[in-house]
């Protein structure tokens, strides 16, 4: 009798393993917050970009070696030095069942151009040409070396679809940023995944879309359920527990407890998000001095703080873009010496020191308040006495431009995925008008490296180009323009049958259309 | 047949005076909350942060961020934006969220079902665990029972709520796998009240944290009960219900327990407003998409709208509460409406 009473339950519990091995595969993800739209013009963030990528497809994207691979676009050449033309892929439809032709290029082009987020990205662009159904041109206003850079940003979106006017008499296309509109609640792209089911801040339901174009993507996860989970440790605890499969992104402190689980795993990879520190030489005289910035370079420690503090999860930096980027030289790094600091200081005239005032923020970046407390302590060691404030995010801003301290804590990450970027808003001469410098606390202007910059935006050829933004970064490190710590780690953990490892990549668009499950 | 019972009719008429005086008494109270709460959160507005560096990305220029302002009619004088909310108020509305981009009474109406279901199930758990331990250990204080459980509320009362709530996910999610870590589960839509009482998943998402929203308040209720219960049993009435003959479960539980009630109801009152501001912590560990939850991120993200709402919400909420009580108050001791007469 229990013998029959085994085989029956044997046979069950095989029948019940083949059905969740074939069939439907579910992801349950949880990241810190959810999109804030359906609508991707709407803010130009991480997470808007995260989602586009899962609802639309780009012309172009971005491969882990940071390689361009076509998606909407198959190919591609240079007309001449002002346009790009690119031929696009036949038979794409979009979620609505309309067909994927130029128009969608040309009207997505045009609504980034409006879109307050996008336009400044998009300033150098004049606009879309059609050549025909399948091909487009895309002309700029100079000689632009980082058009395909931003080809990986036109995510077209259903021109027909978002055609007309909605239920309330306003156009479909609105773009509303503090308001109701269509988009904000209505999509239809190209993308592997169809919005099913949408509560803002509780849980949305992204669907296969049966008829997506990409079949020859290895991708298995027919339904993805995303919830976010604000708390860090909720999250993590919501993974070893089971109650979902992919969480981002995680806590360093919880990355330990990740590799030992049984059931989940970590992956890590060094990220482009540089952590740095800006030394304001309008307000403090000491900090015109090269010596003095010099110095507090040489005393700061990047290695300490990324193996105590950071814990490892973060990877020391000395100049602004990490490998892989344009700009990156490997002669650049971090130069952690005191005996140094304290004779450069002595060598400014100021061997005593001086006091000054530095505000950091404590909740943007991993670890913020503790860097900057160990910056503070490491300032103390060449006789500076730095007295420090800090802040949440939601007061810390609007502190910072008014650059009410001598130090300013900033992290950047450059939404062109290029070196110039990060000098275009924290390095190069503050100009209202053009908007350079817009995050400058430091006030540091040198003419030669806004000529660099300037000069590598319509510089086409890539070698020169880089070249170029080399000098950059070695004017920065020599002058000690800033002060690097580090770029921070990007994280990622899933339970053991989530195949992340293929589909996560620097930019921190993980592409969930390829994502296996097994 | 009304000329035979004078008395009774005039009884009647005083009554229903009293009822309307008091009824207008409390509304004037809501109303003049209100109008304080509001205005302290308007003049904290402006410290709270920059409500549009949420909304846009980090490279948008100064100048469209201004324009935003503007929109939004951050940049009007203060005084202007108070009477313009004010109006509004008086309409009915709120303001707008400026992350949901909704109305603000909406986005905090849709948010309550979850937080009031929080609310109730801590305070069925406060109600059902320290009522019987109140009296158990009011009649036994010298008991091992009685001793233990004074003792374990005092660890229950020290520890914060957040640190209770993720050692039970630690212990009853992560580590036993017998109950979820987070979230409301399924949930049944009644004509807009979202509830997750009636799923079975919905009870089981609600189990760790009401304990946790129930911990802080337990021990007070358990020590209340029994601190008021003991007096009690000392009183003359008690002892002349003994020496009646009374049973002894008549004495304990119809007598003094009735007695014992009076200040437990009072100080029940001004708890259900400390409770509904631990929910604010607990939601947060839970991800439990209720008001607490909401007003914390409406902090975060500097959305005043929302903000400046939700206290006046809470407010009435307090006021409502609170004239609930007097009246409960009043029909449990009809002394108090004998005297309140004169």
């Amino acid at each position: 009798m229990m013998k029959k009473i085994f085989m029956v339950f044997l046979v069950v519990i095989v029948a019940l393993s083949f059905g969740t091995m074939a069939g439907a595969k579910t992801l349950k993800l949880a990241m810190d917050a959810d999109p804030v739209s359906l609508d991707p013009h709407v803010q130009l963030s991480g997470g808007m970009l995260q989602y586009s990528h899962m609802v639309f497809d780009p012309l172009v994207r971005w491969t882990k070696d940071m390689k361009f691979e076509p998606r909407l676009a198959t190919k591609w050449e240079r007309v001449d030095d002002l346009t790009m033309r690119f031929y696009l892929r036949k038979g794409v439809k979009f979620h609505s069942g309309n067909s994927f032709t130029a128009k969608d290029v040309k009207w997505t082009v045009e609504r980034l151009k409006v879109s307050q987020d996008f336009k400044g990205l998009f300033e150098p662009f004049v606009g879309v040409t059609i050549v025909d159904d399948y091909t487009v041109d895309i002309v700029t206003k100079k000689p632009y070396s980082l058009l395909l850079n931003m080809a990986t940003y036109i995510f077209p979106m259903d021109s027909e679809f978002y055609t007309g006017t909605d239920a309330n008499g306003q156009p479909k296309d609105a773009i509303v940023k503090i308001g109701p509109s269509f988009a904000l609640m209505n999509e239809s792209g190209t993308g592997r995944y169809r919005v099913t089911y949408r509560e803002q801040g509780v849980k949305t339901i992204f669907d296969a879309f049966p008829e997506y174009w990409d079949t020859r993507s290895p991708g298995n996860v027919d339904k993805i359920i995303l919830t976010p989970i604000k708390n860090d440790a909720t999250r993590v605890a919501a993974l070893l527990s089971g109650d979902v499969g992919f969480i981002m992104p995680v806590p360093p402190q919880d990355y330990d407890r990740i590799n030992k689980s049984k059931n989940s795993k970590l992956v890590a990879m060094s990220g482009s998000r540089i952590i740095t520190v800006q030394l304001n030489q309008n307000r403090r005289a000491e900090f015109k001095n090269r010596l003095v910035r010099q110095a507090i370079v040489y005393a700061t420690n990047n290695e300490g703080i990324v193996k105590k503090i950071m814990k490892g999860t973060a990877t020391v930096a000395g100049q602004q873009a990490p490998t892989g980027f344009a700009g990156y030289d490997p002669a650049l790094v971090p130069r952690y010496d005191l005996k140094k600091a304290k004779a450069l200081m002595k060598e400014a005239g100021y061997e005593n020191g001086f006091e000054c005032t530095m505000i950091s923020p404590n909740n943007r970046y991993v670890n913020d308040e503790k860097i900057a407390e160990a910056f503070a302590g490491m300032l103390s060691k060449i006789n500076i006495k730095v007295n420090l404030k800090t802040m949440p995010k939601a007061q810390y801003w609007d502190q910072f431009d008014a650059q009410v301290a001598d130090i300013q804590l900033i992290g950047w990450h450059p939404d062109t995925e290029d070196s110039a970027n990060y000098t275009e808003f924290l390095l190069m001469c503050p100009n209202k008008e053009t908007g350079y410098g817009q995050y400058n606390s430091g006030n540091y202007c040198n003419p030669r490296v806004d000529e660099l910059v300037l000069a590598s935006q319509t510089e086409t050829d890539l070698k020169k180009r880089s070249a170029m933004l080399q000098e950059v970064e070695r004017i920065l490190y020599d002058d000690a323009a800033y002060v690097p710590f580090h770029w921070q780690n990007l994280s990622w953990a899933g339970q053991k049958n989530v195949m992340l490892e293929s589909i996560v990549n620097v930019m921190n668009f993980p592409y969930f259309g390829d994502l296996v499950i097994e | 047949m009304v000329a035979v019972c004078p008395l009774y009719y005039y009884q009647k008429e005083k009554n229903r005076r009293f009822m309307f005086a008091f009824v207008i008494r409390r509304v004037t109270q809501a109303v003049v909350v209100m109008l304080v709460i509001s205005f302290i959160g308007f003049a904290i507005k402006h410290q709270i942060g920059d409500p549009v560096r949420d909304i846009v990305g980090v490279s948008v220029s100064v100048a469209e961020r201004e324009a935003l302002r503007d929109e939004l009619g951050l940049n009007d004088p203060f005084i202007v934006q108070y009477v313009r909310f004010v109006k509004n108020a008086a309409h009915g509305d709120l303001g707008h969220s400026f992350f949901f981009k909704k109305p603000t009474l909406e986005v905090i109406l849709s948010k309550a079902p979850a937080t009031l279901e929080l609310v109730f199930m801590s305070g069925l758990i406060i109600i059902l665990v320290s009522i019987p331990i109140g009296i158990y250990a009011a009649i036994n204080p010298k008991s091992l029972f009685s001793r233990l459980t004074m003792g374990v509320s005092i660890v229950g009362v020290s520890i914060p709520v957040f640190l209770t709530a993720i050692l039970l996910i630690y212990i009853f999610s992560v580590e036993l796998h017998w109950l979820p870590s987070y979230g409301r589960g399924e949930t049944i839509n009644l004509h807009g009240w979202e509830s997750g009482i009636l799923t079975l998943d919905g009870l089981r998402h609600l189990i760790l944290p009401s304990i946790a929203l129930s911990s802080i308040m337990l021990p007070l209720f358990i020590r209340l009960i029994r601190a008021e219960m003991m007096e009690v049993l000392e009183t003359e009435y008690i002892k002349f219900a003994w020496a009646k003959g009374l049973s002894r479960r008549r004495v304990w539980l119809l007598h003094a327990f009735k007695n014992t009630l009076l200040p437990v109801i009072t100080v029940g009152g001004v708890q259900l407003g400390i409770l509904i501001a631990f929910t604010i912590l607990t939601e947060t560990v839970f991800q439990w998409q209720g008001m607490g939850f909401m007003f914390l991120e409406a902090v975060e993200r500097s959305d005043t709208s929302l903000l400046v709402a939700y206290l006046i919400v809470v407010g009435v909420l307090f006021v409502v509460v609170n004239t609930l009580v007097d009246i409960v108050y009043g029909l449990v001791n009809p002394t108090v409406r004998i005297t309140g007469r004169k």
